[in-house]
């Protein structure tokens, strides 16, 4: 039998996991399907590959899907986001003598806390004329977005307040020992990288901002998805399949060789062993520790493409002035993601299908138990670290009135 | 029009061969001052000094989504940039991206005299490609012909034989098993290294 080609674009990144894994232990040629991997070095030509027909389909932060359909950047192309790759895995690392400053280094504080000590830094250091700079993967990321919410929460403006920039994972580090920034808020496993050259110290992780934060996505153009609907549905399947190696204990050892070698992340599988373990490395010269959901790819339907994580991220990129908000555009970027995609791929597989497309984000303070097509769905705390929950309905209100 | 005399051109390549021949070749149109910058410490100020009219920045430059944010928010220019995109050809926006490079132009340029600019580019970036290609194709060819050369020396004081005896001998073998000539050496040479002189 010969196999489809799909062509994937990805960043060399921890959460490009299932992919990789799909390729890599037999999933996507189970499915009928060649996966052939590009690896790029910014977001901005994994979309381009996407958009000039380089790729049919990629790894992206979640709301670049969103800012593409919407034509922020680019001429709009409609994107479609039938699959999430993956919840959380960043997390935010401070020079280290402001650290000092924060938190208790080397390990995980009351985030409130340390935000309530931020807070001083920040008023210091602008009273100063001195704002501190803090750098985020690229300006349409879940990065950026996660650490404006959490900076609002605390009493920062992060547009007044504080300069956010884009650097690109790989130079965070670099960035940081030159002084360039003060804080990166980056993914696996690039904070690791600078704790461990010892020019930062992470004060938090992102999944303490938001414990079931959406963060990359399966992008596809929705012409793609609805000419080639059947491919589609076998490309879904095999990273399904991909999902439960990810979380299967036994396989950390083969993950993390697999991801490390040189034409995936090319990086140490020592560090991407300890992320996939949701350990995480605080300071240099400290015992890494365990965060529970740290990185969050797979259980509780973690793939599904919950229609109030797109309302959420497009409130987000409204309170960052990135769009003016209106309630035809937060239509069109909810309409990004497609659980009713996810459903029909993965309908035969048996997996778990949540009956409902919306839920009220950050709502579910202890384990819930969900209506679902089959079987029985247990969805986890998915609380911000603030308390607050977020109605896709009611923004809608707000933005009508 | 904005800059009526000449455009100016900033090129942002890691390698500084590329951009090299990239410059070459928009120089010789003479209507066009350059820049190169291929370090990353110091980037954004020299965009700012320059105030190019073009960005011409290669696809696998790790700094791209850092600068379309500088562009996005115009911090590091007077006027607004963003990507050409040629919205009446796909095609050619897809020949960029084959060959490699992205264009960023300043607001107001007419796609007219971008055009030309990002085809040149285009045309001078297959050509580096070429170039590297052929280079690659050298080395590999100079590594061929030292393997076979040692495997001939191999043979001829393994079995006392003469180098032509040697050369066909390799030869033989390649062809009785559908191999490069170059394959065989290098599986005796590495069967010698494993054996350790048999």
């Amino acid at each position: 039998m010969s196999l489809d080609v799909v062509r994937l674009g990805f960043l060399p990144l921890v959460d490009a996991a299932l992919p990789i894994l799909a390729r890599e232990l037999g999933y996507a040629e189970q499915e009928g399907i060649d996966l052939a991997l590009i690896r790029d070095m910014s977001w901005a030509t994994v979309q381009d590959r996407l958009l000039y027909g380089h790729s049919d389909a990629a790894h992206m932060v979640a709301p670049l899907a969103i800012a593409t359909t919407l034509g922020l950047g680019r001429p709009a192309v409609s994107l479609s986001v039938p699959f999430v790759l993956g919840l959380n895995g960043n997390a935010i690392t401070l020079r280290s003598e402001l650290a000092e400053k924060v938190t208790d280094v080397g390990r995980p504080s009351n985030i409130r806390q340390v935000g309530a000590r931020l807070k001083q830094l920040v008023t210091e250091a602008k009273s100063a004329a001195q704002k501190l700079r803090l750098g985020v993967v690229h300006r349409y990321s879940s990065h950026n977005y996660m650490l404006r919410y959490w900076l609002t929460g605390c009493g920062i403006d992060p547009n007044a307040d504080v300069d956010i920039v884009t650097v690109a994972p790989p130079f965070t580090a670099d960035a940081l020992a030159a002084g360039e920034v003060d804080g990166i808020c980056v993914g696996a496993p690039w904070n690791s990288v600078a704790v461990e050259r010892g020019v930062g110290v992470v004060i938090a992780t992102t999944s303490q901002i938001w414990l079931r934060g959406v963060e990359k996505a399966l992008a596809v153009k929705t012409a793609w998805m609805e000419s080639e609907a059947e491919l589609a549905h076998r490309l879904i399947r095999a990273l399904y399949q991909a999902g439960i190696a990810f979380v299967d204990s036994e396989r950390v050892e083969q993950i993390g060789d697999i991801l490390s070698r040189s034409e995936y992340l090319d990086g140490s599988s020592a560090a991407i062993k300890r992320v996939v373990q949701d350990r995480v490395l605080f300071a240099k010269g400290t015992e890494p520790v365990h965060i529970p959901d740290f990185m969050f790819q797979h259980r509780e339907a973690a793939n599904f493409p919950w229609v109030s994580q797109a309302a959420w991220l497009y409130a987000q990129m409204a309170a960052a002035g990135h769009v003016e908000a209106n309630a035809a555009d937060y239509t069109t970027a909810q309409r990004v993601f497609r659980p009713d995609i996810y459903r029909a791929a993965l309908g035969s597989l048996g997996a778990l299908l949540p009956g409902a497309s919306a839920k009220l984000e950050g709502s579910i303070a202890d384990p819930l138990a969900v209506g679902t097509t089959q079987g029985r769905l247990i969805l986890g705390s998915d609380s911000f670290f603030d308390g607050q929950s977020f109605d896709p309905d009611a923004y809608r209100m707000l933005l009508s009135a | 029009m904005l800059h009526c005399n000449k455009m100016r051109i900033a090129i942002v390549d890691e390698s500084p061969a590329r951009a090299a021949v990239i410059r070459e070749g928009l120089e010789t149109s003479g209507l066009m001052e350059i820049i190169v910058l291929s370090k990353r410490i110091g980037l954004v100020s020299r965009i700012e000094e320059f105030a190019p009219d073009v960005i011409l920045i290669d696809l696998g430059n790790p700094q791209r989504d850092e600068l379309e944010e500088l562009f996005t928010v115009s911090r590091a220019l007077a006027r607004p940039v963003a990507m050409f995109v040629d919205r009446t050809d796909d095609a050619a926006m897809e020949a960029a991206i084959d060959a490699g490079v992205s264009a960023y132009v300043v607001d107001g340029l007419k796609a007219d005299r971008i055009r030309p600019i990002v085809d040149l580019a285009i045309k001078r970036f297959k050509a580096f490609a070429r170039l590297k290609a052929e280079l690659h194709e050298a080395r590999s060819a100079l590594a061929e012909r030292e393997a076979v050369d040692a495997a001939k020396a191999l043979l001829m004081k393994k079995r006392g034989i003469d180098e032509p005896a040697a050369y066909s001998a390799l030869r033989k073998a390649a062809m009785d098993s559908g191999r490069k000539i170059a394959d065989v050496a290098d599986a005796l040479l590495t069967a010698e290294k494993l054996m350790g002189g048999l």
